[in-house]
């Protein structure tokens, strides 16, 4: 690309270096705060399982149950009391608020004015956004790991039907389990991003798309609905817990990627171009 | 672009998320009842509801369906529909005494239903639209579940111009299903896994032999229900009533159940067979299904044997099971398709699914061992206990262990397994140590007990017991299998303590005994859903030898691999990739340079920009900036001024015009606004960090390299001082836009502008700010400022553009149009007597007055000033002030005051 109409020294591929945009997003409190409380949600689920002395462990097939059974168990339980609702909200905040925020803050025009390519731009903030939702989703059951097996020993993993995995098996299972809510988050963050770029209110962005999620949850408890119910991108959410038994059935995993995928892509594609044509008035 | 992702994606969607799948075309059905005669003399004449189905292509082979036990033709429609689409004539019926048929109910009786099956392939050779292999001999299937399974084995057994079968969920001999007996003194070895011990004097399955009798009891459209007996033929009737009050089977009462039988005809049966067994079965277990392989396979028939995960305790045969059975018809009725592999194949219920429903794996072997080739392998598994266990049984047979419930465990899933509970006392129980790997077990294991009464503790002449085989986890949880309950009776138990060796056939079930699993051996004296023996006695229990358990190896399939998915994800992310070298592409696109205006800082042309609803912020601004200028872009609040620095930055697109900076097109993004530094409305600061944290990341945005930054200078222009190091939440607006301004200078940009730069500023600082923006501009390059305040852009500016209402006003040197040609003002009391006096002079060519002011404009023309003002003076006219004429300010106060009038 030419750039003999461009000051000295700038280039457009070297704008907004994602290690920059990193070190802003990083320095804020959101960031620290919503990384800190997936560092600190498996600590508070130990305290509970410590303080409730109920009487439990009857194996009634579900995932609370057999939380303290073993380190993997309880960061089964820890992800998958948090998939449907605090890795969502998680990322909506990574990927809602990334723009609006620098619209309300009337710092996004002088980026672009940098300039930073319109496309660019959302790419860098798209991708550092990705970065930090991998972090807290690493985090969690990193920790959860990490608590369970100083607690609760790195014993086998047992599943709702009193199958049991290996610890190292288990721990495999677990990082597919995180790289699929990885893939699964997509359409939260293609549906942030895309009310990011089309609001200058950060708690618009970031609410409009958790509601989104809850809305499509609503729909998804109506069984009524049947077969129409495959199309809401909340529908797969749990199918990770397929990859929790010694045969995978990778039916659901796959249709669960290619929703998520189909979501994203189409929520990001929108996001570009509604980006890219938007007059910048904040 | 993407628009075709969406519409490829939405595709995408429609074929790979949704695991449904959608019917095909609608097949053409009819309603008729089929007059029959039935009886030992073929005088009893009733008629059957029927319904017939066609495909869309005939002649075609036909293929029978009947109901289970209590259903009608109704409940078939679905697979009758799916028979028809794959090319077959289906006719459905309602068996005598159920729904709109007539007649009693027979129990597939020879003389009656049976015989009603025979008149059906008579009905069915006589329509043209059915193939025939001969003269009254149709092309014919026969297929069905529990009642209709048992038919079609009968019917096969006595007519010969059956075809193929394909019995489901269905029993061998009535007699062994309702008062079964697992016990026998020497077990002949049959190679196959689930052969059941069949032995005589069994213990009656009160629960579901009672559910079964309950479904014919009432009235029906072709009978009413007649007392006690309800639509049962008497013999029926009777049997049942004489073992639900013994609680054992008369001689008379087994002929009858054995003749209703397919055991009674199985000898004959030498069509190719599909055996479809369930493994959750507690009424026809797996061991009915063994039998009726034994039995065929030695007539000579071809069998197939498939377990699935299901019967009458789970879920009727799904799809693809019910596509294998078309399959099966395919070939053996059509010729068409490949002969179905004479495998094995039974279902391996797993973990549960996030879907609710349990995995299912399936499990092929090459056949079904035992039928041909060797026996099934029997692993020995040692079991520990006490040698000798003492059990009671309590008098009435009550309290009593539940095994599950008949008829319920459908319903209640996956838990029937787990609702099972043993009464102390009443049981032994003998535990293997833990499976060091999976054992999977597939069949009836069988274990030799040793049993005896115990003298002088009111001993029986008889024992009945219940053994039950369970799966137990590392942390004490226990499953039953399929529920599965195995009674024995042994008749005669001597009294004096001697005790009787018995082979006891456990019920035949597939489960995955995980390691760290134990199997636990449980034989009680009671279950609730059998008839128990009421009177009270102890017995002691042992075991002789190891536990012997059927494993057959095979290939195992899971859930289909999803193909279709992983294609779609490929797809989806080809079509990512397409876009982005699109995009990419098209990023490098010429810029748009103009030659002739290289050199020019700025130029606007007819920029224009309006919004929806015609809204004109800026309508038609032409003009340039030369390099060096400071340029004031002065106009009212709303002139349109901020909007036209956006276009600038390249943040809102012109609606029309364009803008060119050093020549290129202003474009989002056009690199040439790296040489454009700018504030423009709000500082734009990250509040969580330090004023200096902001300088160093904006410019570390830029990617462009530090020591062109120039921080120090900027700083100084900022003078925050120490302030710098604080969060820039804690700044005043002044010292946020110092900031700001400061900010817009890192890099030092050819092309400074500025938004009202000195709003919010104290009067040093507005000074100060003045200097700098000369300075600025001293060493070659251009400023643009934009001001509300005419004295502002006078100090500060060379040149100057006036805006109103979007449009230009005037634009020039601030001096050339400030001192407005050379004409001199006069303030004074009377205006009009003043422009007299002026025009009296001679050599003043003109004189104008502004009425508002009360100021004369007179273009003296070489007359000196004083000589005017004297002569005003002589004239009377009292003057107060006298100076150039500042036709800007007239035209911009006209502006802001009254708006062009």
């Amino acid at each position: 690309m030419s750039t003999s109409s461009a000051a000295v020294g700038y280039r457009a591929a070297r704008t907004l270096p994602a290690r920059v945009e990193l070190t802003r997003q990083l320095r804020r409190r959101r960031t620290q705060l919503a990384l800190g409380f997936l560092v600190l949600l498996p600590f508070l689920l130990l305290i509970a399982f410590k303080i409730g002395n109920g009487s439990s462990n009857r194996n009634s097939g579900q995932f609370v149950d057999l939380a303290t059974q073993s380190a993997s168990n309880f960061t089964v339980f820890a992800l998958f009391a948090s998939a449907g609702f605090l890795l969502i909200v998680v990322v909506a905040l990574f990927f809602g608020d990334t723009v609006a925020s620098e619209a309300s803050w009337s710092s996004l025009k002088y980026l672009l004015a940098i300039p930073v390519p319109r496309g660019r731009l959302l790419r860098q903030k798209a991708i550092v956004a990705g970065i930090l939702s991998l972090i807290g989703l690493v985090l969690l059951p990193a920790v959860s790991l990490l608590v369970g097996v100083i607690w609760y020993g790195s014993g086998d993993m047992v599943g709702p039907t009193g199958e049991a995995l290996p610890f190292g098996v288990s721990v495999g299972r677990i990082g597919l389990t995180v790289a699929y809510l990885a893939v699964h988050l997509l359409w939260v963050a293609g549906l942030a991003l895309l009310l990011s770029v089309s609001t200058n209110a950060p708690l618009g962005a970031v609410g409009g798309a958790v509601l989104a999620s809850i809305l499509s949850e609503i729909l998804d408890s109506i069984t009524a609905l049947g077969g129409l119910r495959e199309y809401l991108p909340t529908h797969y959410v749990y199918a990770w817990s397929d990859l929790l038994s010694s045969s995978v059935d990778w039916g659901d995993i796959a249709r669960g990627l290619l929703s998520a995928l189909v979501y994203g892509v189409i929520f990001f594609a929108l996001a570009a171009r509604r980006f890219a044509t938007k007059d910048i008035t904040s | 672009m993407l628009g075709l992702i969406v519409v490829l994606a939405a595709a995408g969607t429609a074929v790979g998320i949704s695991a449904t799948r959608t019917p095909a075309a609608a097949v053409r059905s009819q309603n008729l009842f089929i007059p029959v005669a039935d009886g030992p003399a073929h005088d009893q004449h009733i008629r059957l509801d029927t319904t017939v189905y066609f495909p869309s292509k005939t002649p075609a082979p036909a293929v029978l369906v009947s109901p289970g036990f209590g259903g009608t033709k109704t409940s078939l429609a679905q697979q009758a529909t799916e028979l028809a689409q794959q090319g077959f004539v289906v006719l459905t019926y309602t068996p005598r005494g159920f729904g709109a048929s007539t007649g009693q109910i027979a129990l597939n009786s020879p003389d009656y239903e049976i015989a009603d099956g025979k008149q059906l392939i008579d009905w069915l050779a006589a329509r043209p639209e059915v193939t025939k292999d001969g003269p009254n001999d149709p092309r014919v299937g026969v297929t069905g579940g529990s009642y209709g399974g048992a038919f079609s084995l009968m019917l096969a057994g006595s007519d010969k111009r059956v075809d193929a079968i394909a019995p489901v969920i269905t029993w061998n001999d009535l007699s062994q299903a309702l008062v079964p007996n697992t016990a026998t003194s020497s077990l002949a070895a049959t190679g196959t896994p689930a052969a059941g011990a069949f032995a005589a004097n069994g213990v009656f399955k009160r629960s579901w032999a009672g559910i079964f009798f309950a479904s014919g009891l009432g009235s029906s459209a072709g009978s009413p229900g007649s007392g006690a007996c309800g639509r049962f033929i008497p013999q029926v009737c009777l049997a049942y009533q004489q073992i639900a009050t013994t609680g054992q089977a008369g001689q008379q009462t087994v002929d009858l159940l054995r003749s209703d039988s397919p055991v009674s005809v199985t000898s004959h049966i030498t069509v190719p067979t599909l055996l479809v067994q369930g493994e959750q079965d507690t009424l026809f277990g797996l061991d009915q299904a063994d039998a009726n392989a034994r039995q065929i396979a030695a007539a000579g028939g071809t069998v197939k044997v498939i377990w699935y995960d299901g019967g009458h305790d789970g879920a009727a045969p799904g799809p693809a099971l019910r596509g294998q059975i078309g399959d099966w018809f395919q070939h053996y009725l059509r010729g068409q398709g490949a002969a179905p592999a004479l495998s094995f194949q039974y279902d391996v219920q797993g973990a549960f699914r996030s879907n609710g429903t349990p995995s299912v794996r399936t499990v092929t072997a090459p056949a079904y061992p035992g039928l041909t080739g060797a026996g099934t392998t029997r692993q020995q598994i040692t079991l520990n206990g006490h040698a000798s266990q003492f059990v009671l049984n309590p008098p009435g047979g009550n309290p009593a262990a539940v095994t599950g419930l008949p008829g319920l465990n459908g319903a209640l899933g996956g838990a029937a397994s787990r609702l099972t509970s043993d009464v102390p006392g009443e049981n032994a129980s003998f535990t293997s140590a833990a499976m060091s790997d999976q054992l999977l077990i597939a069949g009836s294991s069988t274990v030799h007990l040793r049993v005896a009464a115990v003298p002088g503790q009111a001993p029986g002449r008889q024992a009945v017991l219940f053994a039950k085989l369970y799966d137990v986890g590392p942390d004490g949880s226990r499953t039953l299998p399929g529920a599965g309950v195995a009674p024995l009776r042994i008749d005669p138990l001597p009294a004096d303590g001697s005790p009787v060796d018995v082979t006891v056939t456990l019920p035949g079930i597939v489960q995955p005994v995980q390691a760290g699993h134990h199997l636990q051996l449980v034989v009680s004296t009671t279950d609730q859903s059998y008839a128990n023996l009421t009177s009270p006695a102890v017995l002691r229990v042992s075991l002789d030898g190891q536990l012997a358990v059927p494993v057959v190896p095979g290939v195992s399939r899971s859930a289909g691999f999803p193909a279709g998915q992983l294609i779609a994800i490929v797809v989806v992310l080809g079509l990512c990739l397409l876009a982005g070298i699109v995009a990419l592409l098209r990023r490098r696109r010429t810029e748009n340079v103009d030659p002739d205006s290289v050199g020019v800082p700025l130029v606007l042309s007819g920029l224009g920009k309006s919004y929806p609803g015609g809204v004109v912020a800026v309508d038609d601004l032409s003009f340039r900036v030369e390099q060096g200028q400071v340029v004031g872009l002065l106009g009212p609040n709303g002139a349109g001024k901020t909007t036209a620095l956006r276009m600038m930055m390249g943040l809102v697109r012109p609606s029309g015009g364009s803008i060119r900076v050093f020549g290129e097109l202003v474009r989002p993004g056009s690199p040439v606004l790296s040489r454009i530094g700018s504030f423009v409305e709000g500082s734009g600061f990250l509040p969580h960090l330090s004023g200096m944290a902001n300088l160093r990341l904006y410019w570390a945005a830029t990617g462009r390299p530090d020591d062109q930054a120039g921080f120090d200078e900027a700083l100084e222009i900022a003078g925050l001082g120490d302030a710098v190091r604080r969060k820039v939440g804690t700044y005043s607006q002044g010292m946020r836009q110092r900031l700001a301004i400061a900010q817009s200078m890192l890099g030092m940009p050819d092309l400074l502008v500025l938004d009202e730069p000195t709003n919010g500023l104290d009067p040093p600082q507005i000074r100060d700010m003045r200097d700098v923006l000369r300075d600025y501009a001293a060493g070659g390059r251009t400023v643009l400022v934009s001001s509300h305040l005419l004295t502002e852009v006078e100090q500060t500016c060379t040149h100057v553009v006036v805006m109103h209402k979007g449009r230009l006003v005037a634009a020039g040197e601030v001096g050339e149009i400030v001192s407005g040609g050379g004409e001199t003002s006069f303030r004074v009391d009377d205006a009009e007597r003043a422009i007299d006096v002026l025009r009296a002079i001679p050599g003043v060519p003109s004189v104008d007055d502004s009425r508002d002011s009360g100021e004369v404009h007179a273009r003296l023309n070489g007359v000196a000033r004083s000589a005017a003002v004297d002569a005003l003076v002589r004239a009377g006219v009292a003057v107060d002030q006298v100076g150039p004429r500042r036709r800007l300010e007239d035209a911009f106060l006209e502006l802001v005051g009254g708006g062009g009038s």
